[in-house]
């Protein structure tokens, strides 16, 4: 998919995350402002990297403001943001690209 | 070195202190200790005056000078004004090297960061650090070795000469012109002047600092007058709206009450729960809500508590109120209720904090609880607590009186939700260790409840009782499966920090934050 | 298509729960909800309609809910987002989906048309997801009985009582004088339908007496369950949905006295002196389920 406009999903409530999209520079650069950075960092990073896949976004500007959102919420609002950013609401490929 | 709670102590730390490494709860007991007398300025003129104008002319008459220790209270919690008073003036006097020896300190002492900064003060030794204070700790801003001690290490610290205090300054709610202090009947009460005895025993000079100047003798006094040295007048040492809150409106938050009735249950189970048993309570809600379902269960059975220990809120005085409660004793009032039932209650007594947790006495207080209900930050797989480090590394807790009345108490109960946000609090390894885990005998969580396997006779005694038990790595694996396993925290290489056990050695220590890096 | 085995589950507490907010859906059975009503509708803003499907999808996906139900309540029929709120719910594979606003049997076979449709597309087990009809009119309620009957996957009705007291031209008083006919007409269409009947939810927290009177009311009427707001409610209707234990003793030796005198062709019989027959066993079973929901019953039935 290919993001087209900037988007953004989530809220930045306590267990929640704010996911930032904007048409990218020809890859993903991805962004984190996490409390628990320390301890979920590198699995944040992975959980987003595998949700851009499966998504088949590879040119993106990815910024997440994560108030201790686990991976369902993180993944959830990844795809929240694409699907925002191309405007699609119907017809969504549950169990597919989002998985 | 290795201690007992398997936490590596470098060598250039235990030479810098001079201390030894963490040997076991009860390594010293039995112990015979040097108590260190401080220097008396004797007063045998009659000219019966011991005020001062001003902090400055005081700090000038007590000889303030680069390196010297300064021992502060923290009865006036957020409402404190005394100890940023007393340090502004010693910026302006050009002093450095000061060592702040404070019984704790938090958010409301931020305005002294800047002199952490400049190099006014180099040390700090406190129950724990909030607040901005916190940060500049665990950003190195701190020159010397910030050092965490519980309140009754605070008191064995002072009297055994470790801690030696220069200039105790002593907000006093009232006092009169020769140094009698009480902690009522102020314009900002704070119930108890507990953390103070100790300084006032054992610093060479003595000031109080009061903004209600009564008439002689002001009695009764909690401190008196053969042990102050001046009495300063200002306009006010403490903000009563932050000192004590109205008390705390009970939870309604259902994972709280939930926690608070296993906790019940669980008390309620054990044969320490009988005729005359005792008790200790944090202020947090699920703490508070399980001092009020067991006063129903109190009733029920017709049980009595001998006595209360505090940190004391409404909830404990109410049970005094009602005669489920024999006797109070006292060393911290958390909200207005508290303070005004020391003056109204004869059962609800001051006592120091010496009298309360020093290890290095004859028997404190906490020696003869039966119950101590606690909360924790993080606990690990071995039942450490965690009460000071915060899960972003930071510097942000207080021991309090959590490792004393853990070592004290027969049953030893920390309640703790299994995770808060993303971190779980049940985890292979506490960040830093604060408490023991040969201290704490019970773990209650929103999901179960896990009993030191070293404690078979509670195992045995509540296995009938229904609770959900399960093991702490249950419990932990629990946390695991919903927020995933933890990294640990990365710091930098500086050690900023000890935690200094009760008995003087050190549990853990305390580094350098570091930034968030990603992996490769 | 066999009938769901889950389709008489025991259902005493319904939980209304944001299904865009991941603090409410991380873990709410520790307060040991029967059923979990995750919302797409009212409780959802218009502006996140969109977002709320991947936390709901996520959520049904990857959280242990440890033996809660998840129901989902979808938009609206009236709106154009039903149809992929149907989609996400099945395709994540919720228990049941909660009609709001049902008015007849053809807005339930429309939306079973749709769960026939999704449970094919993303290989559910064709039959696996239950519905039930929130009724919120007049009109609703007058059409109970053919909403129950309207299709094999209906576990039952539900009331809504706000917007059903506003079509009346009243208001929730507190005292349940205005919703006393509908709650009648309901259990009485429910049970003649043989699905389950569940009240409308008491928004009032600080008043938890007039709530505990609220749910002994419906529990003597005949009601499933109560639709809950707060998990402080849960533990109030759960006690009321408790059986006493004579009532747990009477029950068990219904059920074994049935169980007995019908394998020996007797249709009428005596449990404690009272006249028994075959009417009694469905309730004395359901006695026997809420003691054991309630932890209360330690016996082998």
């Amino acid at each position: 998919m290919e993001i087209k406009k900037p988007a953004v999903a989530g809220t930045m409530e306590s267990s929640d995350c704010q996911v930032t999209v904007e048409p990218g520079n020809g890859s993903v650069e991805f962004s984190l402002d996490s409390a628990v950075a320390h301890q979920f960092g590198n699995q944040i990073r992975k959980v987003t990297f595998e949700t851009l896949k499966n998504l088949g976004v590879d040119n993106v500007k990815i910024s997440i403001v994560d108030k201790g959102a686990l991976d369902c919420t993180i993944k959830a609002r990844i795809e929240g943001a694409v699907f925002r950013s191309v405007g699609q609401d119907k017809n969504l490929p549950w169990g597919g690209a989002i998985r | 070195m290795i201690n007992a709670v398997g936490r590596e102590i470098p060598e250039e730390i235990l030479k810098l202190t001079g201390k030894e490494v963490f040997q076991g709860t009860h390594h010293f007991d039995g112990k015979i200790v040097q108590k260190s007398g401080p220097k008396t300025r004797v007063v045998i003129n009659s000219n019966g005056s011991k005020l001062v104008d001003s902090i400055h002319d005081v700090l000038v008459k007590c000889g303030l000078k680069d390196g010297m220790t300064l021992g502060f209270h923290h009865h006036f919690r957020n409402g404190d004004k005394v100890l940023n008073l007393v340090v502004e003036e010693c910026h302006k006097m050009g002093v450095r090297n000061l060592t702040i020896a404070a019984s704790s300190l938090g958010g409301q002492n931020d305005p002294i960061v800047p002199y952490i900064e400049d190099g006014t003060i180099t040390n700090i030794q406190s129950s724990g650090v909030r607040g901005g204070i916190g940060k500049a700790i665990s950003e190195g801003k701190l020159k010397g070795l910030a050092i965490m001690r519980s309140h009754g290490a605070r008191v064995r610290a002072i009297e055994t000469g470790e801690t030696k205090i220069d200039i105790a300054f002593i907000g006093a709610p009232t006092a009169d012109e020769y140094g009698n202090l009480g902690a009522n009947g102020g314009k900002a009460d704070c119930g108890v002047l507990s953390y103070s005895a100790v300084d006032a025993q054992f610093a060479d000079y003595v000031v109080a600092v009061t903004d209600n100047l009564v008439p002689y003798p002001n009695l009764p006094a909690q401190i008196t007058q053969t042990y102050v040295d001046y009495v300063v007048v200002v306009d006010e040492i403490g903000d009563p709206k932050k000192i004590a809150t109205g008390a705390a409106k009970p939870t309604t938050d259902q994972r709280k009450l939930l926690m608070a009735q296993y906790c019940t249950d669980f008390v309620t189970a054990t044969p320490y729960f009988k005729e005359g048993f005792s008790y200790q309570t944090g202020v947090g809600g699920a703490s508070i809500a399980s001092t009020i379902s067991l006063a129903k269960v109190m009733k029920e059975r017709n049980i009595h508590m001998s006595f209360g220990v505090g940190g004391l809120t409404k909830p404990m005085c109410d049970l005094l109120d009602e005669g489920l409660c024999r006797t109070l004793v006292d060393t911290q009032d958390f909200d207005e209720d508290a303070i005004k039932n020391i003056s109204t209650n004869p059962r609800h007594f001051y006592i120091t904090a010496g009298e309360y947790a020093n290890p290095f006495n004859k028997g404190a207080y906490v020696n003869k609880l039966d119950f101590v209900i606690l909360a924790s930050l993080e606990v690990d797989v071995h039942f450490n607590c965690n009460v000071v480090v915060g899960s972003d590394g930071y510097v942000t807790g207080a021991q309090g009186g959590h490792p004393d009345t853990a070592a004290g108490a027969k049953c030893t109960i920390v309640i703790a939700p299994i995770m808060q946000g993303r971190i779980p609090t049940i985890c292979t390894d506490v960040t830093t260790v604060t408490t023991p885990g040969e201290d704490v005998d019970v773990v209650i969580t929103d999901y179960g409840i896990a009993i030191n396997p070293k404690r078979q006779d509670l195992i045995e005694a509540t296995k009938d009782s229904g609770l959900p038990f399960k093991t702490i790595e249950e419990l932990r694996d629990i946390a695991y499966s919903i927020t995933g396993e933890p990294e640990k925290v990365q710091f930098g290489d500086r050690i900023v920090g000890i935690i200094e056990a009760r008995d003087g050695t050190i549990m853990d220590v305390v580094r350098e934050i570091k930034p968030f890096e990603f992996k490769d | 298509m066999t009938e769901n085995p889950n389709k008489k589950r025991l259902r005493r507490s319904m939980m209304f729960l944001n299904a865009q907010k991941p603090s409410l859906i991380k873990d709410p059975y520790i307060y040991k909800i029967d059923s979990l009503m995750l919302d797409l509708e009212d409780a959802v803003a218009v502006t996140a309609k969109d977002t709320a499907r991947f936390s709901l999808y996520h959520a049904l996906k990857t959280i242990d809910y440890r033996g809660a139900e998840r129901v989902v309540r979808i938009n609206g029929l009236d709106t154009d987002l039903w149809e992929e709120d149907i989609r996400c719910s099945v395709a994540g594979g919720a228990d049941v989906i909660r009609i709001p606003k049902t008015e007849n049997a053809d807005m339930v076979r429309a939306v079973e048309e749709k769960v026939v449709q999704a449970e094919e597309e993303f290989n559910r087990e064709p039959g696996s997801t239950l519905i039930m009809a929130a009724l919120e009119s007049a009109k609703g309620v007058m059409n109970a009985y053919e909403v129950c009957m309207a299709s094999d996957r209906m576990i039952g009705i539900a009331l809504s009582g706000g917007d059903y007291t506003k079509d009346l031209q009243t208001k929730i008083t507190g005292t349940g004088v205005e919703l006393m006919g509908a709650r009648q007409h309901m259990i009485i269409a429910a049970r003649a339908a043989g699905v389950q009947c569940f009240d409308t939810v008491w928004t009032n927290l600080d008043d938890m007496e007039g709530f505990r009177k609220d749910v002994q009311t419906i529990h003597d009427m005949g009601f499933d369950g109560k639709s809950c707001i707060n998990p402080r409610q849960i533990d109030i209707v759960h006690k009321i949905f408790t059986p006493t234990q004579k009532e747990i003793i009477f029950s068990e030796k219904v059920i074994r006295e049935i169980d007995d005198k019908k394998a020996k062709g007797i249709g009428v019989f005596t449990v404690d002196g009272k006249m028994i027959d075959i009417a009694f066993y469905d309730g004395a079973k359901r006695n026997i389920m809420l003691a054991k929901a309630a932890g209360v019953y330690k016996g082998d039935l």
